[in-house]
């Protein structure tokens, strides 16, 4: 006999923590390792630039926008123990709340850098407070692009009714990523707007 | 076991095209295939890598040579750093990984089968954008071509003002891209080993193997991402005129070194960590005894995981750190020898008592063994600071990371391709062959890299093109450019073997060694669905209990 197969015993009742969650948390960490380099790197080169402007200068921390994303946290735990509970309905609302919160926080953002560009003439390429600033604060602004893309998507699925109680999974393992967006934003916004000032 | 065992009906289908063929290799998220085309990728690359280094040393062979010129010679040793570490170790280290974690852990694929192919094939393209400099980086600026700033491309050799044209722009581009891939695939690495074991495989009985390779993913998760942080900080001074490492502007060049180096460190234990991972695995079986101290090896890995986090700084040194930074990371160097002097022993006491089978895996296992403890030796030097400021950046240093990659990790991977050839391709290798690709490899290596250490001592600097006669460095460079040609002899006689094998070797039947992890209990080459059964297993030999019931493992684990 060419192959040696291992009878099978029992059936596998043992729980493995699951795919989603740990690949997402994986991720997170991987995530995670990044953002330390930015943040490292902000916090190295704090009253480092040359010339001005200066963070004391141009700054003022978006504390609306900072509650609307934070706030974001909460609304998307909701909509996802909602689906878990079956409740389409609560779900798709709290979900659309979500949304809303994220794209209200990269508005707060466009106006902010618009602010900066074309009143404070500071860009990216100004001074070093600009390369950072602007590095730091994008690289966290493309993840919530990306967890936005990701929510409308979900949004676009829930209108439409195709979101159903057995994708509360999956649709946790997307809140896992927001809230991640929404932890980093803490540190950003202590490093940028509190420490960096 | 013949009631309960299934076997699925062997349907022989006719020959399809080749187009066809060619379109299921390239459309596959099979981890088996995936595992091979990450291995057949990096073997290109090896011999391009190996092209490259052996470029270099007819340079070097006598002084006042002119081979090639300057300019082409710093391009040939950064392509080769390069290509090597991201495009060679890198893809062999994940190929056997994607091909043996989950036949191991007794899955039927990797957790994530699609991110898989999309994270080999990130890889690959990231490898051809590298190359494709060749051609494209020369763009309207009629400057070089292929990058030359060194595989760790301090600034401000980066900047635009030292590095006008695109060359250095590939090379950010490609180790993001292939960053991107890397870090896919240790998620997946990860989630599997996490995730997809089989029933009564508690962590506590997976092979080595798996555990070392979960190390492993970790690390790159932790290392990699930084790298990519980094590059992505080079792309914004490039392109956007940032000033991260723009000394003119307040930026720092020697953060760019620690971004690097935070990276480029634990990026050796990478490497190495499946090094050891195929030792743990080769060793035991060609000793016929079950590996020595299975939770002291986990323990004395996961340990090199964390210390060797925290010692990137010993790579810098000569750039003038201030004492306590100094200190720190000696002590941290000299720390990370203690763990891996436990494996060195570990695998020694192994080998103790048992009755050795010299194939050629086991030849290439035991030479990792003396070249591995010699390469730590020369790191314990080199880690001490004072000694490395007399030789930081010189040829000691060359000679000894080459050590690591070369004598440790190459060999056991060598070992690994012999051992894991038959359950990948069905046939057997030959043995007259790998022996003589054994000896031509060591003997070439230890013509290199031995006497690479001596100029070294001598003061040559890394990274010249060329010398002046009469520095006592000459006859030593002679020996080992002369080793150079020894190794790639050995490098043909190896593929030559695979080729051969592949097309004209005997069936090596599903278990030809004897062994005890699960990848033996499948066919060569096993089916696309691992087993037809999952299996269940009690202890850490899962294939010996099978074959000694009347005294299994489990009754003493």
């Amino acid at each position: 006999m060419n192959a040696t197969y291992i009878p099978l015993q029992q059936p596998f009742t043992r729980e493995l923590p699951s795919r989603g969650r740990v690949g997402m948390f994986v991720l997170i960490a991987a995530e995670a390792a990044i953002f330390t380099i930015f943040v490292v790197a902000y916090i190295f080169y704090i009253g480092k630039s040359l010339t001005g402007p200066t963070p004391q200068d141009v700054l003022a921390a978006p504390i609306f926008y900072s509650i609307c994303l934070l706030s974001s946290s909460v609304t998307i735990h909701l909509a996802v123990k909602a689906l878990r509970l079956g409740n389409i309905g609560v779900f798709s609302r709290w979900w659309f709340a979500t949304t809303v919160l994220g794209v209200i926080f990269l508005y707060g953002t466009a106006t902010e850098w618009h602010r900066l560009i074309y009143r404070e003439g500071l860009t990216i390429s100004t001074n070093l407070f600009g390369t950072t600033y602007y590095s730091l604060v994008g690289l966290h602004g493309f993840h919530v692009v990306v967890g936005l893309l990701c929510l409308t998507l979900v949004l676009a699925f829930a209108l439409t009714g195709r979101v159903k109680q057995e994708h509360a999974y999956r649709v946790d393992v997307l809140s896992l990523y927001w809230h991640f967006v929404d932890a980093v934003w803490v540190v950003v916004f202590t490093v940028v707007y509190i420490v960096g000032r | 076991m013949s009631t309960d065992s299934i076997t699925w009906p062997h349907t022989e289908t006719a020959a399809y095209p080749l187009v066809d063929k060619l379109h299921e290799w390239v459309a596959t998220v099979d981890h088996k295939r995936l595992g091979i085309l990450y291995i057949i990728y990096a073997l290109v690359f090896l011999v391009i890598g190996g092209i490259e280094a052996g470029i270099m040393r007819i340079q070097l062979i006598r002084a006042h040579n002119d081979f090639v010129s300057p300019q082409v010679f710093n391009r040939m040793f950064t392509m080769h750093g390069t290509t090597m570490i991201f495009f060679v170790v890198m893809p062999l280290v994940f190929g056997f990984a994607n091909y043996l974690v989950p036949l191991m852990i007794g899955a039927r694929d990797m957790a994530f089968p699609r991110l898989n192919a999309f994270s080999f094939w990130l890889t690959a393209f990231a490898g051809l954008l590298l190359y494709f400099s060749l051609v494209g980086a020369n763009g309207l600026y009629g400057a070089g071509n292929a990058p030359d700033v060194g595989w760790f491309a301090y600034a401000p050799l980066t900047s635009r003002t030292f590095s006008v044209g695109h060359s250095t722009d590939f090379w950010t581009l490609a180790l993001l891209v292939s960053g991107f891939g890397s870090i896919g695939t240790a998620i997946n690495i990860l989630t599997t080993i996490l995730c997809m074991r089989c029933p009564g495989m508690s962590l506590a009985k997976m092979p080595l193997l798996a555990w070392l390779n979960l190390v492993m993913a970790g690390l790159v998760i932790l290392a990699v991402s930084p790298l990519t942080a980094a590059q992505l900080m080079l792309v914004v001074d490039r392109y956007l005129g940032g000033h991260f490492f723009d000394t003119q502007a307040g930026g720092s060049a020697v953060i760019w070194m620690h971004f690097f180096w935070v990276f480029g460190h634990p990026e050796v234990y990478v490497l190495v960590i499946p090094a050891f991972a195929f030792a743990s695995e080769i060793i035991p079986v060609f000793s016929r005894k079950a590996i020595f101290g299975y939770p002291v090896m986990v323990a004395a890995t996961i340990c090199i995981g964390f210390i060797g986090m925290s010692v990137w700084a010993h790579h810098m040194f000569t750039v003038g750190m201030s004492s306590s930074a100094n200190t720190f990371f000696v002590l941290s160097t000299m720390a990370i020898a203690v763990p891996t002097g436990i494996k060195i022993f570990n695998w020694l006491a192994t080998m103790w008592g048992g009755k050795i089978e010299f194939k050629t895996p086991m030849l290439f296992c035991v030479a990792f063994l003396f070249q591995f403890l010699v390469a730590g030796l020369t790191g314990i030097m080199l880690g001490s600071a004072p000694f490395n400021w007399q030789l930081g950046n010189s040829y000691f240093v060359v000679a000894h990371f080459h050590y690591v990659i070369v004598g440790a990790i190459l060999f056991t991977i060598f070992g690994a391709f012999y051992y894991w050839f038959p359950k990948m391709s069905g046939k057997m290798y030959s043995e007259t062959l790998g022996k003589l690709h054994f000896w031509l490899f060591l003997i070439g290596f230890h013509l290199t890299f031995d006497f690479m250490h001596i100029p070294g001592l001598l003061g040559m600097p890394r990274r010249i093109y060329t010398y002046e006669p009469g520095r006592g460095w000459d006859v030593w460079n002679l020996i080992v450019t002369i080793g150079v040609f020894f190794q790639a002899l050995g490098i043909v006689v190896f593929v030559a073997n695979l080729v051969w094998s592949y097309f004209k070797g005997e069936t090596a039947g599903s278990d030809p060694w004897d062994a005890w992890t699960l990848e033996w209990s499948t066919p060569s080459p096993p089916p696309a669905y691992n087993f037809a059964v999952i299996p269940t297993i009690k202890s850490r030999r899962p294939l010996w209990d099978l074959k000694h019931p009347a005294d299994p493992d489990w009754k003493y684990e």
